[in-house]
């Protein structure tokens, strides 16, 4: 049945909808959601983990950015923040920890060792870089990282997961 | 019918917020009661003394940083030392009193985290705010210094990588005023608190004996009423021309090992302002070879770093690297003892003796 | 450098076994005991228990790989009468076995774990001589000199 509504009806539902709705796509919806609440484990390896929480402790605060969340169970986050040094004698744990984490899951590589092996890239028992066992996609450079770096990181990874268009191109910095 | 209980086994970690890092505990549980608690080490290890084999001797001072990450400076002045023994290198006078005051900074920074992760590992979230908000103050003293929050190098072989200015001075003097008031805080917000309290009191306890024969080092050997402390009986350094008291502990639980790290915090904070007082000017540094080649020898050089006696073995065979690197590391003798402690009580009571224990897995596993 | 230890102590060791040598090293000038492989523990056990020696604390217990043996180095201290030494004794790379210390000083039990997981020195008698660093499946001594590293997994 069709409605017809007077023209003052019809101008006060036009206003209700332009004022209550917002058009987009289910993937920009998305986007936005999953990375302004990033759930991070807490996955501290070396060194950089000490960063790593000196960036959620009060001085610089993760928490302005809703990223406080540290989990200790990886069922119930998104985020895996490797802070540290990778050994052969760890990776096949890391890498459960990354499978039991659902999907959608990001990975930050903390510090040196965990981009590249830092100084112990060429120790006999050093994995140089997580990204042998697991996919990365942010890389925070530093040993350790100071926490600025790591709230940085975690930025470039919002930026990412709310336009993943933009990582075919060239992330800008602070773009 | 009769009911019958069977041990089980429970797999602490690698990953479990409460090893501080990357530790492996297998527990047999029986119950809530553990039956035995066996450490399982080396997800930290990096190969460091190999390593060391191809590295120049300047070029060793960045791994010790991130051997015990926690106390850098520390752990800095212990190796240095141990070169400038083997190499008879003498360290002026300034440098020798920055050092000093540098390796105590870094035992209240290295505390101010044991604290910190003592009260989040209880259940305190808060109060793990307040010992990082604090130990901002000493890392930007740090920062100051050499540039950088954790990792430093500043300690060199013969000296310093630089002089401190005025504003590191006023800041760490400003520090040292504020200090009392800091532990005040600590003590009326964690200490006094009685569900804390009663925690610790007369759990995971060492007596003096099993301490020894186990080879506790450091607080944890003073907490089970072991007077010894390096500084005072072997000092190194100048550390013979401060006076100072060594906390000690009365029954080794988990309380005196809590208690005992909280009183060392004031008497570093006590050696700091004496050394401040006593500053007097001059170069920081000696003339040191670049490329440096100690005669052949061997040195084992050991300080009192903030989780216990951590000696430096290394021979040398008179080229720019040495033969052998040794390091003899605390945390890695304290952990020893996680059966013991933990032998015999609940399961929630694993969390607090590794707390008290405080070991440091960059260390633990070189 | 301060006394390490009173010379009369160490002629009076010398006297019980006549095999063992002795003298200050190059480096920190700690005195140092060289005992024969087969005589060291008698040697440690009687440093351990006996008067006048009573070194009771363990500081270090590591070893060094040199070209033609593997050396045990053993760091003692007297929390009693506050000397200190240093012992040390070769071992043959093929078969490097010594006796556990763990009986004397059970704080060697993780030093010794070490030795025998990163240079492969085996110590008879101790309770549980498994890899404590490197997991087990571990091939070779990483910290014996002619050990080389693995070439690095392709994958990436």
């Amino acid at each position: 049945m069709a409605m017809t509504l007077r023209p003052a009806e019809e101008s006060a539902a036009r206003e209700l909808l332009r004022e209550n709705f917002i058009l987009t796509s289910l993937d920009a919806v998305l986007g936005w959601a999953r990375s302004n609440s990033l759930w991070p484990l807490t996955s501290g390896l070396a060194c950089c983990a000490i960063e790593m929480m000196s960036a959620a402790a009060g001085r610089f605060d993760l928490a302005r950015f809703g990223y406080e969340v540290f989990r200790p169970s990886p069922r119930q986050a998104d985020l895996l923040i490797t802070a540290g040094t990778l050994t052969w004698k760890m990776a096949p744990v890391l890498k459960r920890l990354y499978e039991q984490m659902p999907e959608p899951k990001w990975v930050i590589a903390m510090g040196s060792c965990a981009s590249t092996g830092g100084p112990f890239a060429d120790s006999y028992s050093v994995v140089p870089g997580v990204d042998y066992v697991i996919p990365v996609d942010v890389y925070v450079p530093g040993c350790p990282p100071r926490p600025e770096a790591l709230i940085d990181g975690i930025l470039q990874l919002k930026a990412k997961i709310a336009k993943p268009q933009l990582t075919r191109g060239v992330i800008r910095y602070g773009r | 019918m009769t009911t019958r209980t069977e041990v089980y086994t429970l797999n602490m970690g690698p990953q479990h917020p409460g090893t501080h890092g990357v530790l492996r505990v297998i527990l047999e549980l029986d119950g809530e009661t553990v039956v035995s608690a066996t450490p399982e080490l080396g997800y930290l290890h990096r190969g460091i003394e190999k390593l060391a084999e191809s590295r120049t001797y300047a070029q060793i001072i960045p791994y010790t940083d991130r051997l015990d990450y926690l106390a850098a400076m520390n752990t800095n002045l212990g190796y240095c030392q141990a070169v400038e023994k083997l190499a008879a290198i003498e360290v002026p006078e300034r440098a020798e009193y920055l050092r000093v005051i540098m390796a105590e900074l870094g035992r209240i920074a290295s505390h101010l985290i044991f604290l910190a992760s003592i009260a989040i590992d209880l259940g305190g979230t808060t109060g793990m705010m307040y010992a990082f908000r604090d130990r901002e103050r000493i890392l930007d003293l740090f920062d100051a210094a050499c540039g950088a929050r954790m990792t430093f190098n500043y300690i060199r072989i013969g000296g310093l990588m630089a002089d401190v200015d005025e504003a590191f001075l006023s800041g760490a003097r400003t520090f040292l005023a504020d200090f009392p008031a800091i532990m005040d805080e600590y003590h009326g917000l964690i200490s006094g608190n009685e569900i804390f309290y009663y925690r610790l009191k007369d759990s995971s306890v060492v007596g003096r004996e099993r301490a020894l024969a186990l080879g506790l080092t450091g607080p944890c050997l003073r907490a089970a009423g072991v007077d010894v402390d390096l500084r005072r009986d072997e000092p190194y350094g100048i550390y013979d021309r401060f006076s100072f008291k060594v906390p000690v502990g009365e029954k080794g639980d988990n309380w005196d090992r809590y208690i005992v790290r909280m009183e060392e915090m004031v008497e570093s904070a006590s050696i700091v302002a004496q050394a401040l007082e006593k500053l007097p000017d001059g170069p920081v540094m000696a003339k040191v070879p670049k490329i440096l080649k100690p005669p052949p020898g061997e040195v084992y050089h050991r300080v009192e770093n903030p989780r216990g006696e951590l000696g430096f073995y290394i021979v040398s065979d008179g080229s720019a690297k040495p033969y052998r690197f040794h390091v003899r590391r605390p945390s890695f003798q304290n952990l020893m003892a996680v059966d013991e402690l933990c032998r015999g009580g609940k399961i929630a009571d694993v969390v607090a003796a590794l707390a008290t224990l405080d070991p440091v897995m960059g260390e633990v596993d070189c | 450098m301060a006394a390490n230890i009173e010379p009369v102590l160490l002629r009076y060791l010398a006297g019980l076994f006549p095999r063992i040598g002795f003298g200050d090293r190059p480096g920190d000038g700690l005195t140092v005991v060289t005992a024969p492989a087969d005589e060291v523990y008698a040697v440690l056990k009687t440093l351990r228990g006996d008067e006048p020696f009573l070194m009771d604390t363990l500081g270090d217990l590591t070893a060094v790989d040199y070209p033609d043996r593997l050396e045990v180095v053993y760091h003692l201290y007297s929390s009693a009468c506050g000397h200190k030494l240093a012992v040390r004794t070769g071992v043959t790379k093929g078969a490097a076995a010594l006796p556990s210390v763990t009986g004397l000083w059970p704080a060697a039990e993780f030093a010794e774990r070490e030795t025998y997981d990163l240079l492969g020195v085996t110590f008879t008698g101790h309770p549980n001589l498994t890899r404590i660093l490197l997991p087990e499946g571990f091939e070779g001594h990483p910290l014996r000199k002619d050990y080389s590293l693995p070439p690095r997994p392709a994958t990436r």
